[in-house]
């Protein structure tokens, strides 16, 4: 099981194992991680599961589709390593994975 | 000592899965249980007439939480067992089977049934509705390819369930009572949009139509309309709407008008009764008006608020609504609720691709907007209707304007 490592916008990190293949977004939400909201569920409707992809990782994980980089432009503090944690899949090649939450979903 | 106070969640829902863990978050130490009459943990309701429907995801994985979370939250949920009657002045909730348990809050996050139709033939084997995992399950069961599917109902439920079982490889009919499918909900533009897009996939849609009877020997073999034409099925799905479950409420004597009603706090006029969801109506201060919505959005954010109002954190409820409806490869999002708009603006091309937004205008003011596959039309479509400036239709239909460019900064 990957092991992954979410840290809020004030530092405070927590550290949980996901199931290869579940989302970072469903990870979140089963370790009642603070910081994702994730009102649609994960069908990438609406762009309340933003976080950033540590800048070690951001070259291992898979590309995001149009559809997600479309809703990226418009979350709150966008960056080069944003990502929709509902479209991110973890693998045992992201074993390791360090994930930053940002101050607002809205 | 004083004994630790209990809450007890009727209904589990995308309200109560939201409600049980904020709890905790917020820092209540009492006792959590919720009771459910279904016999499944609090699940995603949307994806029962796409993803699920069409094979794609299995019911477990539209569990909105692992069963782990709920432990470790130290919830205990009560599965198969119907509340009867709240008994206020005890403060205890009545089950079915005559056990009585004591409260100090109570939440009802009850939701909404099906609306059913009283025509002769509904009782007959393969006549569905769709609200439940159980009515989900028991269609796939009955799906199959080249098997023929009427749906009684061109809202939201009857084309999502149209586009899950054309993929399945069915052939599909969408029987409409009104002029028009979608006609509550969208403009006619948009409805002529999802009508083309059917027609396209080859789901037969027939407006103006309305189904009188359903006939076969045990088994649906066909639906009968006023006009007197006939369509033969091997499954029936209706879905006509649904009605909110306020009975319990009601029969308690709490304030009910169309929804249970709940301040902005989520409380109802018991004020140690709260309430979340479907089954609710509230006030909404971005339209002036009263509301009882049937979404997702309003059953995760009242929840949010109701959890915190029990915890003594007083956070009003102001949200814009916002829903989503995905059909073959449509996503439609929609920002807003469109009543009682004059104007209609469309950007992009509605007639001959699969890409547009439709604005919705009163007094030069957005109220709503529809995007299809244009998400970032629907994100700041949700600002703009925010700030609720003047707009100028020409440069909402101008695609060489960003609508970035058109919030005031």
């Amino acid at each position: 099981m990957p092991r992954v490592t979410y840290i809020q916008a004030d530092g405070q990190s927590q550290e949980v194992n996901l199931e290869a293949g579940s989302s970072l977004m469903q990870g979140a939400l089963d370790n009642m991680i603070d910081g994702i909201v994730a009102e649609c569920g994960g069908s990438c409707s609406c762009a309340t599961c933003h976080c950033y992809i540590d800048a070690d990782w951001i070259d291992k994980v898979e590309p995001a589709e149009e559809m997600e980089t479309d809703l990226l432009d418009c979350v709150s503090e966008p960056k080069d390593n944003s990502r929709l944690s509902c479209q991110v899949k973890v693998s045992d090649s992201l074993d390791g994975l360090v994930v930053h939450l940002p101050t607002t979903q809205f | 000592m004083a004994a630790k106070p209990r809450c007890i969640i009727i209904g589990a829902s995308h309200a109560a899965a939201q409600l049980a863990p904020t709890l905790r978050q917020q820092g209540w130490t009492g006792s959590i249980s919720m009771i459910s009459n279904e016999y499944a943990l609090p699940y995603h309701r949307p994806p029962l007439s796409k993803d699920y429907l069409a094979g794609i995801k299995t019911a477990e994985q539209i569990l909105i939480r692992p069963a782990a979370v709920y432990s470790k939250c130290n919830v205990g949920i009560t599965m198969g067992v119907t509340a009867a009657a709240i008994d206020r002045s005890n403060k205890q909730v009545r089950l079915e089977d005559g056990m009585a348990l004591d409260y100090d809050k109570l939440v009802l996050t009850t939701g909404a049934r099906v609306r059913k139709i009283d025509i002769p033939g509904v009782e007959l084997n393969g006549v569905f509705y769709l609200r439940d995992l159980n009515h989900a399950q028991q269609i796939k069961m009955s799906t199959g390819v080249n098997k023929r599917a009427v749906i009684i109902g061109g809202g939201y439920i009857g084309l999502e369930t149209a586009s899950a079982l054309c993929k399945l490889g069915m052939q599909v009919t969408v029987l409409e009572a009104m002029p028009r499918i979608l006609q509550r909900v969208t403009a006619p533009e948009v409805a002529a949009f999802y009508a083309r897009v059917h027609a396209e996939e080859g789901v037969e849609i027939i407006a103006d139509v309305q189904a009188v009877s359903i006939s076969g020997d045990k088994q649906v073999e066909s639906v009968q309309c006023h006009d007197g034409t006939e369509y033969e099925a091997d499954i029936v799905i209706i879905g006509v709407g649904v009605i909110p479950n306020t009975e319990l409420a009601e029969q308690a004597g709490l304030k009910v008008d169309n929804g249970i009603v709940v301040d902005e706090y989520a409380r109802t006029s018991d004020e140690d009764i709260l309430a979340a969801g479907d089954c609710t109506s509230h006030y909404n201060p971005i339209y002036q008006r009263h509301l009882r919505l049937e979404s997702v959005q309003n059953a995760l954010d009242q929840a949010s608020v109701a959890a915190n109002t029990i915890c003594g954190n007083l956070k009003p409820y102001s949200a814009l609504p916002w829903f989503w409806s995905d059909q073959y490869d449509l996503k439609l999002q929609i920002a807003g609720l469109s009543q009682g708009y004059t104007d209609v603006v469309v950007r992009g091309d509605i007639d001959g691709s699969r890409s547009f937004a439709a604005f919705y205008m009163r007094e030069g003011k957005l109220l709503a907007v529809d995007a299809v596959n244009r998400p970032q039309e629907f994100m700041f479509g949700k600002k703009l209707i925010m700030q609720g400036n003047e707009l100028d239709p020409a440069q909402l239909a101008d695609e060489s304007l960003s609508l970035k460019a058109l919030l005031a900064s």
